[in-house]
């Protein structure tokens, strides 16, 4: 009797507790081996491009927070790059020296979430993630004295910052400076050498260097494929010449190299943020003088920034009129997604949650 | 001559008839195995949630009666009051029938566990083997609920289960052996006496070896791969709900404290202990066992099927095969009386062994061309 | 992919875990014991001065999603008098634009973060509602005249001898604690 086989489709659904939020697989399998991969988003469309074409742009700057809510300043800072190609304004030196600060802590931030997640994925029950939250929270904190919340900054504006950090922010950020290289150090303990983790992620889901530049992927995903390319070293923004730091790579591309590109990232960045604290000028204006409602000449500009996730880029198009006639953004995530149907072919289903776990996407982003 | 056995001897000389000498002390201890072995579930199941807090950085559950003793209780009243729901097209007489086939072999382990000297419910004289051949009734059990559910993550997760339970039944029995061997008999009551040096100094490899088989038959972390939160949901138990889930979980943890009271008599010395009463000694024995599994549960992340099937094959069963050949040279060429002989050996062959086996041994699996 | 390291890589990170058992907790038991939160809390129940309010309107075109309701009419002088100041916390999104676009420093932020409601009427704060009372009182968000009277923030950044979270090592159930952190 001849025997009749079926592919056999699993549906790894929008409530699952380890994609990355609302986000749909279809997976068809072979017994456990991967045979292809579908995914669908949109379960958390907003909106936010429709939107911002009838807020001025001063009031685009919270729609813009909820892109990626775990690290919303960056995106806040790339769109407020682009307003001010367009419009010419120039930023004054302390909230240039403010905004980088922000932007790093914005970083360790996003990294050890996605550590911590990423871990939790591989199966250790929670422990690492709430190790990586108590940092977390430290950062949190910081920014909570500056803006009064915690999530949703919308702290920076066109053309410098809204207020000033408060006195006592500057000895907090020392001390956090100063502890930091021992936490990293205790993470690495944890986990870098344990045996099952190498077993887990050593040789999985290996992104080779060209098909990484052909996608078009960015961030952490290109570098740990071997390319060399940040955005803070190939097009500065900011005052980013002025620091000096490294930029890791990795060799095979892995998920074990994603991993560790992103911690030596963190200690990077942890070097950038002690220098700046040397460097900034103790008093100054923090806000270019930029009225309520202002009106930027007709054209159109992009601004793109080294986001923690990739390449953030944003796109306005300014017509003379208080308001923006249109903004595109351009998400890292969704670039970066387009390659997990090559990483996870041909491994089994607890490959492909690492294997997605360690692109480090946030749905916010890709649906938008 | 157990407890039991004495009681026996009395009611038979006061008069009763026959029948009822036998039969009023097999049901005292059936009620008090049962009971006991619950209540000790449900006061570990809260010292595992408090302890897995602390190595968290939290606390546990800490409101419900005085330092959350009573918060196991506050989840079995809710899982009682919890709406049965059976999905339409399941099998319905595997899907109820699942639940006890995986729960009552646990209760069945604890009648054959020496709690203090004599102290036992039935003293087998092949103890050993029947606790083996118990706990792999639910293996059973857990197929039938991952078939009966009618569910795609289920049925994977009943396929892993079958996979890894059987596996890791031979380093299991192997490393047993070896005890058996030293001891000289299979009766638990007599593995206990035969310990002047408890077992974990004389045979290092083998408790590590047994302890690692245990744990994957207990379905914990690191091999908790047929409940893995994050990938399939909830594995074999998606579908259930209701005093059918509490079963489940009662089952989980029964089945811990059952390994850990056998990890216990077979390695660490049952009651034995210099100045405490004996039952305290045991009861501090279970606790560091059972913690020592929270601990790894907190730590470590999990296997996946292929690398967990070659760890057990590859790895474990050949250790054992040769650790078992050890100790019977040793046994006969050894005297009985210079058991500190047979420590300082078996440490040394533990070290040379697990170096060369780090040397030689690849976890295997890979990528798969499709 | 082979078991290097002999399995000492695990036991370095057992070990690591070991010690976390030793440190105290970060939880604080929530009804009992309460964070401070920072002097600049954008909270939830706005303070509006009805002395300074001139009317002008400048908050109800910075709101981006337009909660603020204003009417007014004109009295003696020239002056608008405010009839209704109706502001939908339920709608709102807690940006704080309004509050910065405020002229006459007429409008702050609140310091609650607990008002949840029953009905989805009591989330619509009119005049009364936004008064400034003893337990109604503004936070410093971009009004540092505020903030001498609100308490220090606790942080984490800083260990319990420095005055940050106070936590002890074996905390003891909630009846045996004291309240406030």
């Amino acid at each position: 009797m001849p025997i009749k086989t079926e592919p056999f489709y699993l549906n790894i659904g929008p409530q699952h507790p380890s994609t990355h939020g609302v986000f749909r697989l279809r997976v068809q399998l072979d017994g456990e081996v991967i045979v292809d991969v579908e995914p669908i988003i949109g379960y958390l469309h907003r909106g936010i491009e429709k939107l911002a074409e009838t807020r001025t742009y001063t009031q685009v700057i919270p729609l813009t927070d909820r892109l990626d809510y775990v690290a919303s300043m960056t995106n806040n800072l790339a769109y407020c790059l682009a307003v001010e190609k367009l419009a010419g304004v120039k930023v004054p030196e302390r909230a240039e020296y403010l905004r980088v600060i922000f932007s790093e802590l914005m970083r360790l931030a996003n990294h050890f979430l996605a550590i911590g997640a990423f871990l939790n994925d591989c199966g250790a029950l929670a422990t690492p993630l709430i190790y990586m939250w108590r940092e977390r929270e430290k950062i949190v904190d910081l920014c909570e004295m500056t803006c009064g919340q915690r999530l949703l900054f919308n702290y920076m504006r066109v053309g410098g910052m809204s207020q000033d950090v408060p006195e006592e922010f500057m000895p907090a950020l020392k001390k956090f400076v100063a502890e930091m290289p021992k936490f990293i150090g205790e993470y690495e303990q944890l986990i870098k050498q344990n045996e099952i983790f190498l077993a887990r992620t050593k040789g999985v889901g290996i992104l080779p260097k060209q098909t990484a530049i052909d996608i078009g992927a960015s961030g952490p995903v290109l570098r740990a494929s071997g390319v060399k390319w940040d955005i803070r070293k190939k097009d500065p923004y900011s005052v980013y010449e002025r620091f000096d730091f490294e930029v890791p790579t990795g060799d095979v591309g892995d998920c074990y190299d994603r991993f560790w590109v992103r911690l030596r990232e963190m200690r990077q960045s942890v070097r950038i943020l002690e220098q700046a604290i040397d460097q900034i000028p103790a008093k100054g204006p923090i806000w270019a003088d930029v009225p309520q409602f202002f009106r930027p000449p007709p054209g159109e500009a992009y601004g793109h920034i080294e986001a923690p996730k990739g390449n953030l880029g944003f796109y306005v198009v300014g017509d003379g009129s208080i308001a923006p006639y249109r903004v595109h953004i351009f998400p890292p995530s969704l670039i970066n997604v387009t390659a997990l149907r090559d990483m996870a072919i041909g491994w089994k289903i607890a490959d492909l949650i690492i294997i997605f776990g360690s692109i480090d996407v946030v749905l916010g982003e890709i649906d938008r | 001559m157990t407890l039991l056995d004495q009681f026996q001897q009395m009611l038979l000389s006061t008069g009763l008839p026959d029948w009822a000498a036998y039969l009023v002390p097999a049901l005292v201890g059936v009620i008090l195995i049962v009971a006991v072995s619950l209540t000790l579930v449900i006061i570990f199941i809260w010292w595992e949630r408090r302890l897995l807090g602390r190595f968290q950085l939290r606390l546990g559950p800490n409101r419900c009666g005085p330092e959350g003793i009573l918060q196991p209780v506050a989840t079995g009243l809710k899982l009682l009051l919890k709406e049965d729901i059976v999905p339409a097209k399941a099998d319905k007489i595997l899907h109820f029938l699942a639940p006890i086939v995986v729960f009552v072999p646990v209760l069945m382990i604890f009648a054959v566990v020496p709690v203090s000297d004599g102290a036992i419910l039935a003293n087998l004289n092949v103890g050993i083997i029947y606790v083996i051949a118990i706990s792999s009734i639910s293996t059973i059990g857990i197929f039938m609920a991952a078939w009966g559910s009618s569910n795609k993550f289920a049925l994977i997760s009943g396929m892993r289960t079958v996979a890894q339970m059987v596996s890791y039944e031979l380093p299991v029995v192997l490393s047993l052996v070896g005890v058996v061997l030293i001891a000289g008999s299979f009766s638990m009551l007599s593995i206990v006496q035969a310990q002047s040096i408890p077992f974990i100094l004389v045979m290092p490899l083998g408790c590590v070896i047994f302890f690692l088989g245990c744990l994957a038959e207990m379905n914990r972390s690191p091999f908790d791969l047929l409940e893995a939160d994050s990938e399939i949901v909830a594995g074999y138990h998606t579908e259930y709900s209701g005093m059918k889930f509490a079963m489940f979980f009662m089952g989980e943890y029964g089945v811990a404290l059952a390994y850990s009271t056998v990890i216990t008599t077979l390695f660490l010395g049952g009651w034995s202990g210099p100045l405490l009463p004996p039952l305290i000694w045991f009861l501090i024995k279970v606790v560091l066992v059972f913690s020592v599994t929270i601990w790894m549960r907190a730590t470590l992340p999990r296997l996946r099927v292929d690398q967990l099937m070659s760890f057990a094959w590859k790895g474990l069963l050949p250790m054992a095969v040769i650790n078992l050949v050890i100790i019977a040279i040793e046994v006969l060429v050894v005297p009985a009386s210079m058991l500190w002989l047979m420590v300082i050996l078996n440490f040394a062959f533990a070290a040379a062994l697990v170096l060369l086996w780090s040397r030689l041994f690849t976890l295997g699996g890979g990528r798969v061309e499709v | 992919m082979k078991f290097e390291r002999y399995g000492i890589g695990i036991a370095k990170g057992m070990a690591l875990t070991l010690r976390h058992l030793f440190r105290p907790p970060l939880t604080v038991q929530y009804p009992n014991e309460k964070l401070v939160v920072s002097k600049r809390i954008r909270g939830n129940e706005l303070v509006w001065f009805p002395d300074r309010c001139t009317g002008c309107g400048t908050c109800t075109k910075a709101c981006l999603q337009g909660n603020i309701i204003l009417v007014t009419h004109r009295g003696e002088e020239n002056k608008f008098i405010v009839d209704k100041f109706e502001l939908d916390s339920g709608r709102c999104i807690f940006c704080g634009l309004c509050v910065e676009s405020c002229p006459y420093d007429a409008l702050a932020m609140g310091l609650e973060y607990e008002c949840a409601k029953y009905s989805r009427g009591d989330t619509i704060l009119s005049k009364e509602k936004l008064k400034l009372t003893d337990k109604h009182q503004p936070s410093a968000y971009y009004r540092p005249q505020f903030a001498a009277k609100l308490p220090e923030q606790s942080l984490l950044i800083y260990d319990r001898k420095e005055g940050g979270q106070k936590l002890k090592l074996f905390p003891l159930s909630k009846r045996k604690r004291g309240p406030g952190a």
